[in-house]
């Protein structure tokens, strides 16, 4: 009979103490690496409060970036024109307790909790592109819902043919509200058609966990067809109209921000050209990336605009 | 304090050496991955800033020389002058190597739709014969064209305020600021050249 004795057991096949206890950052960084190869109906965050969400619809199959990137590289201008800057100052808003007040073409008017609207409306995770006018680009993994959903429940009426949203306006928080570097507070609209379609998002979270102010918490669009600004954060106000509501970036520079902001390599903005965009992660040798018309959601949202001079709407 | 030879080739390296910490700490940072999100941004942004600020220090040197009677100040002019360039150059390579990855269709398609390119070009352009002819050589050789020669590195100031103007989106907090610099820089040489055009008249008239 064999016994084996401990002297069997050769030194090397033993792990290391520090490698046997630093298995769960393997483990991490493992999950990490096999994000971008994941397998569908499958949430991409395993850790945090919104971990195993399910994927909803239209989510891509792309290699995500970096959160620290997403998280640290943001424009804010209601803290600062600086995307460093605002991700630290923003961390002074309050979030809690938030709500939004919804007036206009609507049946339901009124000011609803946040977390109503979240009872109301289950979230899921959709990684989409994200596009910024001023040509980078990066892959998130929002956790949200259809904004569709959430606006039926107000009962618009039928003279509700436009969406238009407000962020918070405090300027004792929001410090870049002090200057006029934009007209405050920032204004965003979308077409109700434009609302109402299934890749348009309402999203409370990222990479499974809750929002982090600079990227827009409690409360943010995301339209992934149109160029960022026309995702609007911390949205405190929805109002349904009749007409075309003034957005911020229009009221600014008329000529160069028109209401739709697709993305459109053929349209370039008046000083610059808008055919390639840096993707954020990549390294510094990595060439841009060529933009894509409505950022990749053509087959989805092309038919929204048929008939139309997309240079002349842009 | 009288500084002797040594004293002040000690001096020049020391200026050097903390001209050239901008340069050292960008590319530290890079090594070490701490350029942020966009770190070709950030070098590009980085030299830009750099090059512009260098720009001001040599534009500065003249006026404060004479306003204070320091002449010694002009014996950094032509190192302030070519570390101006230098960052001006490293702002251009990390545009053509690393943002445009030496793309000529993307330059193509680029340049013609983005005037604060082209401006920023016309900039470099104005600086390489400035840069070209700094030698103390080229300066004794050039004589008086020399002199009329480096008014262009004005011009290039002014160039250089347009296109850091075009490329703004809506905060143009900074650029305001070197447009104010550059702006009184400018104004002490106009205010000096015109009394001193005065004085010669004066003496002129009297003569």
């Amino acid at each position: 009979m064999l016994i084996k004795t401990q002297s069997n057991i050769l030194s090397s096949e033993i792990t290391d103490k520090a490698v046997f206890e630093s298995r769960r950052e393997f483990i991490k960084a493992a999950t990490v690496l096999s994000a971008g190869i994941m397998l569908p109906g499958q949430g991409h965050a395993e850790t945090g409060k919104y971990a195993n969400v399910p994927v909803g619809p239209y989510s891509a199959k792309l290699q995500v970036t970096d959160r620290n990137d997403v998280a640290g590289y943001t424009n804010y201008y209601e803290f600062s024109t600086n995307k460093q800057d605002s991700t630290v100052l923003a961390k002074a808003l309050k979030t809690k307790p938030w709500s939004v007040e919804v007036v206009g073409e609507v049946e339901k008017p009124g000011v609803y909790n946040l977390e109503d609207i979240l009872k109301d409306n289950p979230v899921q995770e959709r990684i989409y592109r994200f596009r910024c006018v001023e040509a980078w680009s990066m892959v998130v993994p929002w956790i949200g819902f259809p904004l569709g959903d959430m606006l039926k429940r107000f009962n618009p009426t039928s003279k509700a043919k436009f969406v238009e949203f407000t962020t918070l306006y405090n300027p004792e928080v929001m410090v870049g509200q002090r200057s006029d570097v934009l007209g405050w507070p920032y204004v965003e609209g979308l077409r109700i058609d434009e609302a109402m379609h299934p890749l348009t998002m309402m999203v409370t979270g990222m990479y499974g966990d809750d929002l982090p102010n600079q990227n827009g918490a409690p409360l943010r669009l995301i339209v992934p067809w149109k160029y960022g600004f026309k995702s609007i954060k911390a949205i405190v106000k929805i109002r349904f109209l009749e007409t075309m509501p003034e957005t911020a970036w229009h009221r600014s520079a008329p000529n160069e921000y028109g209401f739709y902001a697709n993305v459109n390599p053929e349209v370039p903005h008046p000083r610059w050209s808008q055919s390639r965009e840096r993707v954020l992660g990549g390294s510094i040798f990595t060439a841009k990336r060529d933009t894509e018309k409505f950022n990749g959601y053509g087959a989805e949202v092309a038919a929204l605009y048929s008939g139309m001079d997309l240079s002349k709407y842009f | 304090m009288l500084l002797g030879k040594r004293d002040w080739a000690a001096v020049k390296i020391i200026v050097f050496l903390l001209s050239l910490l901008p340069f050292l700490l960008l590319v530290n940072d890079g090594i070490n991955g701490r350029l942020g999100a966009n770190p070709i941004e950030t070098l590009h942004f980085g030299f830009g800033d750099w090059a512009l600020r260098f720009l001001c220090i040599t534009l500065a040197l003249t006026p404060i020389k004479t306003i204070t009677g320091q002449s010694k100040l002009m014996r950094f002019r032509r190192m302030m002058g070519l570390f101006a360039f230098f960052y001006a150059s490293l702002h251009l390579l990390v545009f053509v190597v690393l943002d445009l990855s030496l793309s000529l269709d993307a330059f193509k398609d680029e340049a013609p739709k983005s005037p604060y390119i082209l401006m920023g070009l016309l900039t470099y352009l104005l600086l390489i014969p400035l840069a070209i002819t700094s030698t103390k050589k080229m300066q004794k050789k050039l004589g008086r064209r020399w002199i009329k020669l480096h008014k262009l590195v004005y011009v290039a100031g002014l160039t250089a305020l347009v296109h850091y103007f075009w490329l703004v989106k809506a905060d143009y907090t900074e650029p305001l600021i070197y447009a104010g610099v550059i702006g009184v820089l400018l104004a002490i040489r106009i205010v000096l050249y015109c009394r001193r055009t005065a004085n010669l008249l004066f003496y002129f008239k009297r003569g």
